[in-house]
């Protein structure tokens, strides 16, 4: 008994933290089905109702905030995608002078503290005459998004034979052919992954919006922000829900498809006669 | 086929076969493309992130005297400096000491949990680590709210404690520092566990069997193998962690008091609602100058250069 406890207590004291990072998720779920008693009410009431999810949907001040964030997070995904991902295809395939400053300055971002960054944008936006609003934020969210864009394409392309394109060029396939039928269809996972962190990342920022938005245009984490002062209503319970709801199914399925692909592979690797090594 | 490659490919990975028709323009388009790649993104990131820090740096040095309406005069007012160590001390000190207990307890939870899931989930490890990002699925600031009800004076959790003996009968967690502790420790835990995994997951077992063949037993086999191999994941995790804890602001504003705030609520006062522009900008970069001394001692100490 003893050696079995012995064996697997790193299993157990793994399994007892992933359950305590559970517990506020579940508290969220709870509480937006539960009714509260006015807005300075933070506490867990235990009568169960679903007029929050239904009033959720109403048009207001919050529907407002999820649709901002939603918008800046989608054109800040596309934007930092982009850029990050060319930016790895060059440190990946290519030697160049210059790189270890253009590795210092993806990495220096993801080493700033928040406050540091979004301070200083807002330093440069007051000194430049910018007015504040949604460029601004727009413009601070690519910004942090792009070293995680980064990041995660290029392990991702450092993670791939080149044999694979060596072999399609030896198949007479030109450059751009290889490219678009064997590099990019390799690489997109990657791709894919860098634009749901990017979206992850811009949608929940706060901090950074925070000091780069005017009072007029409000993100999602703002309006919590903005209303914890005076009171949370429950609603936003609902819309944290839904949002751990959608992305958990996204993963999930990310998970299923990567899945049957490696195990159809698998069996072609199989069925091939071709020596695999 | 490969020795082709190696002999064609030059600098990159591709195999580019010679093609007699454009071998100049071939090299030099292959010199200036990586340029062409990285341009958008870095003169991006040059243009908000480097020009913004300096601009930063110029606000610090501003005469204080100025206003944001009025404009500020530029006196090289080092003074800001001093001003802002002096009068934010405490808030510095609990930054310092909130976020390095935040490390410590982050290390000693994530990392069984990324040992569990690297060498002992077998084809549940995806899953695993599915969960561990899930707390990433909902707002920040709903999952730091999540806390303020569960550490309230009328949850479960306090009730419970208050009943055990020993335990005075009006303790209270919420709005104490233990409270934005806890908050820190669960906000930031996934940053500590990902590179700990990443790290833990190369580990080969071979290397702890021969351990133990060669009569360690299994602490002397931790100390000796699996915590050195582990060492790259230990920097990146408790840098991953120290870095936002120290300037975070959201679990001081929402779980503490006004005893309580940390510097990044001082900074975040100072800009959005005093609109002290220079002394904030000092603050700023005092946290900055003060992460990266703390940082690079730290990896010095800690003998690996593979944080990037």
């Amino acid at each position: 008994m003893w050696r079995w406890l012995r064996q697997r207590w790193t299993l157990w004291v793994g399994l007892l933290v992933l359950v305590y990072m559970f517990v506020p998720i579940y508290y969220v779920v709870r509480l937006s089905f539960d009714r509260s008693n006015g807005r300075l009410d933070y506490d867990l009431n235990g009568t169960f109702t679903t007029e929050y999810w239904h009033s959720a949907l109403r048009p207001g001040e919050m529907r407002d905030a999820v649709i901002n964030s939603l918008l800046i997070g989608l054109i800040a995904t596309v934007v930092a995608t982009i850029l990050g991902t060319l930016m790895s295809f060059a440190l990946a395939r290519h030697r160049f002078r210059g790189r270890a400053s253009t590795n210092l300055l993806i990495f220096l971002p993801m080493a700033t503290p928040e406050v540091v960054m979004g301070s200083s944008l807002l330093a440069l936006f007051v000194s430049a005459g910018i007015p504040l609003g949604f460029v601004t934020v727009l413009i601070a969210h690519v910004m942090f998004c792009v070293s995680f864009v980064v990041v995660t394409v290029k392990a991702r392309l450092a993670g791939m034979d080149p044999r694979l394109e060596e072999a399609a060029m030896d198949l007479y396939a030109s450059e751009r052919q290889t490219f678009l039928r064997v590099t990019l269809p390799l690489v997109a996972p990657g791709i894919l992954a860098a634009a749901l962190l990017s979206f992850s990342l811009s949608f929940d920022d706060f901090i950074i919006t925070n000091f780069n938005t005017s009072a007029t245009f409000t993100t999602f984490p703002m309006y919590v922000w903005g209303s914890s002062l005076r009171g949370i209503p429950r609603e936003v319970n609902v819309v944290g829900t839904v949002m751990f709801g959608v992305a958990f199914v996204i993963v999930v399925i990310g998970e299923i498809l990567s899945w049957r692909r490696r195990r159809s592979l698998r069996s072609a690797l199989r069925a091939s006669t071709l020596p695999t090594s | 086929m490969s020795a082709l490659g190696h002999l064609g490919g030059g600098g990159s990975s591709v195999a580019v076969p010679p093609r007699a028709s454009e071998p100049v323009a071939g090299a030099k388009r292959r010199r200036v493309l990586p340029y062409l790649l990285l341009l958008p993104g870095a003169l991006w990131l040059t243009v908000f992130f480097i020009a913004p820090l300096v601009s930063l740096f110029a606000t610090s040095l501003y005469d204080p005297t100025g206003s944001l309406q009025d404009g500020y005069a530029m006196t090289w007012h080092f003074a800001n400096y001093a001003d802002a160590v002096r009068d934010f001390l405490p808030h510095f000190g609990r930054s310092l000491a909130y976020s390095l207990i935040t490390t410590l307890v982050c290390l000693l939870l994530g990392y069984p949990l990324a040992y569990a899931i690297a060498q002992k989930a077998g084809r549940f490890k995806n899953l695993l680590l599915v969960c561990v990002i899930a707390p990433f699925f909902t707002s920040f600031l709903l999952r730091t709210l999540a806390w303020k009800t569960i550490l309230s004076d009328n949850g479960g959790l306090v009730r419970f404690l208050r009943d055990l003996p020993l335990v005075p009968d009006d303790l209270r967690l919420l709005a104490t520092p233990f409270a934005v502790v806890c908050g820190l420790i669960y906000n930031f835990l996934p940053f500590m566990v990902l590179p700990l995994y990443a790290s833990l997951e190369k580990l080969d077992g071979r290397l702890l069997e021969a351990a133990s063949d060669l009569y360690a037993g299994s602490f002397a086999a931790f100390r000796k193998v699996t915590l050195p191999l582990s060492m790259p994941g230990v920097v990146a995790g408790t840098l991953l962690t120290f870095i936002p804890a120290a300037g975070d602001y959201i679990n001081a504003s929402l779980l503490g008091t006004p005893n309580t705030t940390m510097i990044g609520n001082a900074i975040q006062s100072r800009f959005l609602v005093v609109n002290d522009y220079p002394s904030a900008a000092a603050l700023s970069f005092v946290l900055m100058g003060a992460i990266l001394i703390l940082v690079l001692i730290y990896v010095r100490r800690a003998g690996t250069e593979e944080v990037v």
